[in-house]
């Protein structure tokens, strides 16, 4: 096992995937000469050339549209988008063409593309590099969604995102991708989609989150634990499939959730899984459930206190858990 | 200042009542303590006083209606508080409202004991349900059947958690108390309990409302839990689960689980007792309206031989055995839509003719619906006339938390070989099997067979002069 970050483990794991199979190709803005903005494909079209390691022009519907087309040829794309904040025009060739091929066929052709996207805030990225978009995914039945928030999960999810038949899209954190490191398996290492994680365990409560507030969370209950608060902390790795029996277990215990996430409150990934809390183990609930969140406003500030008070931290998930425990 | 009526809880486990009749229109004078409407519920019929005097303002819930318990289902105005509670202090108009005092006048000094005898909607049941409880608690409070009111809470504004009723319930059970009681026995009750049980298994302690000890074919258990995989035929008729049946089956299987039970059967020549009844029933009929059935008599016997064997009139907590101070025979009835006991209290303070007519009473008043809380609660023992149906030799289901239950076959004339002067012989004699069945974790076969022969031989003791008064 090596220790590396969350950005080696894409590249390495990119490079594993291209290596075994040679269907598997990426394409996307600056992902060959200059290796990706984050230098999560470096080294990639070196090794394997420009026909498989393809720079895109800034045209993310032009990204997706081609990695369509290319996986209906009989080829695995794994597609970059250089932000999330610059998902949208793609919008349509994702949510109208991909997660729709499978149904539209009646079964006959997958989508078998992995739309890998660099995404949320905390690096000073104000209002065009900083978003959130998942929840806008997540409501879209056809779409796999893998938030990853440690360098093994990544490579395990990104593994089995890119020999899955369907459409995947894999979120990886920016605040992550060098702060986060870890051992990574090595050779071949593959996670099943749906299989949520319990990063550290506790009767009194529980934290379901995912991505970068996988950490805030596991700091949270740190301090926690020291005013004798044992909150256990899931982390959720695929938000499609969502694993449901992992959560109900845990809350079946605790009888109180908070759910964490970075996107704005409203409408956001949290609420679903409040409302799976809410709906199916009404009766296992002693306190309401509590949505940790971003405010509902536009975007990211770029000053560093704004940004600050805009993301979700430790003191308010700290603050929240109090609440729940008095309650 | 209004006060919202709620639908009170008459009895553990009751959840739901249904409105039978309003005793006060919209508009009419109502006294505190003052019947205001006739609830009917699965177990009982009860009227309810009114907790306040006023005036009936509103009805929530017309006749007929099923509420939940904790639902308001009438508004009474109150008297103005200050005419109510201190008609000369507090001049009107003084700019301070005596809400304060009104409270204090109508919660503070208005002791609990005065309340607890035994009737529903005494303030404490509603305030306290009132309390928001989580879905989780209440739930638990469910399948543990517990009380709400009586756990203390640690939470929010007093909420009960999740913690503060495992805690309840793990204590309650490290006591073996049987289901919560939602009425306090009555004073001269915790009065009578042994001075040495601490007071709060004392209050608990009383095995309230619950009705149904029967005779059920042994291994027949009516299951509270459905069976998997029970699917209904073709011109099978599938019926709902009554309340009444809901209830008695879950108190079967409660007492079937939780009591290793066994039984035994003596046979008494009851040829004296026919003969004593025969004698006697022309004239009790005349001077007392009511049919002199063999039922008295056995409750004679029972009552009497419980009193010398008090290990048979007990109940089992787990790290001790509790000896009823006195007896209460409950009597099963069966009904068209099930079974109920009602209790006879201290029936060992009545003669045969008492006992007769207080079981012609309560066994009156409960097929016609009429029976009050306090009817069937409190019961020691359980005396059940299986004979009625014809039946020879039964296996009982004890009365849980009770130790034990009786049996009354049914009473056949047959050839017997009597000891006489000159030697064995063969008579016919009328013969009765006693069965009865106990809970062997607080007796042996030895204590159980001392009681069910001395329940014989007073049997058999009875002559044409056996005093009946």
């Amino acid at each position: 096992m090596a220790v590396k970050n969350i950005v080696e483990s894409v590249r390495d794991t990119l490079g594993e995937e291209m290596a075994r199979d040679e269907r598997v190709i990426v394409i996307g803005e600056d992902v060959g000469v200059k290796g990706g903005v984050f230098k999560a494909t470096a080294g990639l079209v070196e090794r394997f050339g420009e026909e498989r390691v393809i720079d895109a022009p800034l045209a993310e519907s032009s990204i997706i549209g081609v990695a369509i087309g290319a996986a209906l040829n009989g080829l695995r794309p794994v597609a970059e988008i250089q932000f999330a904040d610059f998902i949208y025009p793609a919008m349509d060739q994702i949510v109208s063409e991909a997660a729709r091929l499978r149904y539209r066929s009646n079964g006959a052709f997958g989508c078998p593309i992995v739309i890998r996207v660099p995404f949320g805030g905390g690096v000073h990225g104000a209002l065009y590099h900083s978003q959130c978009v998942e929840a806008l995914f997540f409501h879209v039945p056809g779409l796999k969604i893998a938030v990853p928030s440690t360098p093994a999960d990544t490579k395990g999810l990104l593994a089995t995102a890119i020999r899955d038949e369907d459409p995947v899209l894999f979120f990886e954190h920016k605040k992550l991708y060098r702060r986060v490191r870890g051992e990574v398996p090595d050779g071949e290492h593959t996670l099943p989609f749906g299989q949520a994680e319990v990063r550290r365990p506790g009767d009194d409560l529980t934290i379901i989150t995912y991505g970068a507030m996988v950490h805030v969370a596991l700091e949270a209950a740190e301090q926690l634990a020291r005013e004798s608060v044992a909150a256990e902390v899931i982390d959720l790795r695929t938000l499609v499939p969502l694993d449901k029996q992992t959560v109900a277990d845990s809350v079946m215990r605790t009888s109180r959730a908070i759910v964490l996430y970075e996107d704005n409150r409203t409408g956001g990934v949290g609420a679903e899984i409040a409302a799976i809390l809410a709906e199916e183990f009404f009766e296992h609930l002693d306190a309401p459930i509590v949505r940790v969140a971003a405010p509902d406003v536009p975007a990211i500030p770029y000053s560093t206190p704004l940004e600050e008070a805009f993301l979700p931290n430790v003191a308010g998930v700290v603050a929240a858990a109090r609440r729940l425990v008095a309650y | 200042m209004v006060t919202e009526i709620k639908m009170p809880q008459l009895g553990e486990s009751v959840t739901e009542g249904t409105i039978a009749r309003w005793l006060k229109a919209p508009g009419d004078r109502v006294k505190r303590d003052e019947p205001l409407v006739e609830i009917v519920t699965d177990k009982v019929n009860a009227e309810i006083p009114s907790t306040v005097a006023g005036v009936l303002s509103e009805i929530h819930t017309p006749e007929g209606t099923t509420v939940a318990v904790g639902h308001t289902i009438a508004l009474v105005e109150t008297e103005s508080p200050v005419a109510a509670a201190a008609p000369h202090s507090a001049p009107a108009g003084d700019g301070h409202p005596p809400i304060d005092r009104a409270e204090h006048a109508r919660r503070g000094p208005r002791p609990e004991a005065e309340h607890d005898e035994g009737e529903g909607p005494s303030e404490a049941a509603p305030d306290a349900l009132a309390k928001r409880s989580s879905p989780l608690v209440r739930r638990l409070a469910k399948d543990h059947r517990v009380d709400l009111s009586q756990v203390e809470g640690t939470g929010l504004g007093g909420r009960v958690t999740k913690e503060d009723i495992l805690a309840y319930v793990a204590r309650r059970d490290a006591a073996h108390i049987p289901d919560q009681a939602i009425t306090v026995p009555s004073a001269e009750m915790a009065a009578a309990a042994a001075p040495e049980v601490p007071s709060r298994l004392e209050s608990a302690a009383p095995p309230v409302a619950e009705p149904p000890a029967a005779i059920a074919p042994d291994g027949v258990e009516p299951g509270a839990v459905p069976a998997a995989g029970v699917r209904p035929e073709p011109g099978d008729r599938v019926e709902p689960v009554s309340a009444v049946r809901r209830t008695i089956a879950q108190r079967m299987v409660r007492s079937h689980q939780t009591i290793p039970d066994a039984w035994l059967m003596v046979e008494a020549d009851v040829t004296g007792l026919v003969r004593r009844r025969e004698g006697a029933k022309e004239e009790f009929r005349r001077r007392e309206g009511i049919d002199l059935t063999y039922l008295p008599f056995i409750a004679k016997a029972v009552v009497e031989s419980l009193k010398d064997n008090p290990i048979v009139n007990s109940t089992w907590a787990e790290d001790r055995i509790m000896m009823k101070g006195q007896v209460n025979l409950g009597i099963a009835v069966a009904l068209d839509d099930g079974l109920v006991v009602p209790v006879v209290h201290r029936a060992d303070e009545r003669s045969i003719a008492g006992l007769a007519r207080a079981i012609a009473d309560l066994a009156t008043r409960a097929r016609a619906g009429k029976l009050s809380p306090d009817d069937v609660q409190g019961g020691t023992f359980t005396l059940n006339n299986s004979g009625a149906f014809g039946s020879m030799a039964s296996h009982p289901i004890i009365n849980h938390p009770q130790a034990a239950i009786l049996n009354m076959e049914t009473i056949t004339r047959r050839p017997v070989v009597v000891g006489g002067p000159d030697g064995d012989a063969i008579a016919v004699r009328s013969m009765m099997n006693l069965c009865m069945a106990f809970d062997h974790r607080v007796m042996d076969g030895a204590q159980a067979g001392r009681f069910i022969q001395a329940v014989r031989q007073r049997l058999e003791r009875i002559r044409p002069d056996t005093p009946i008064y």
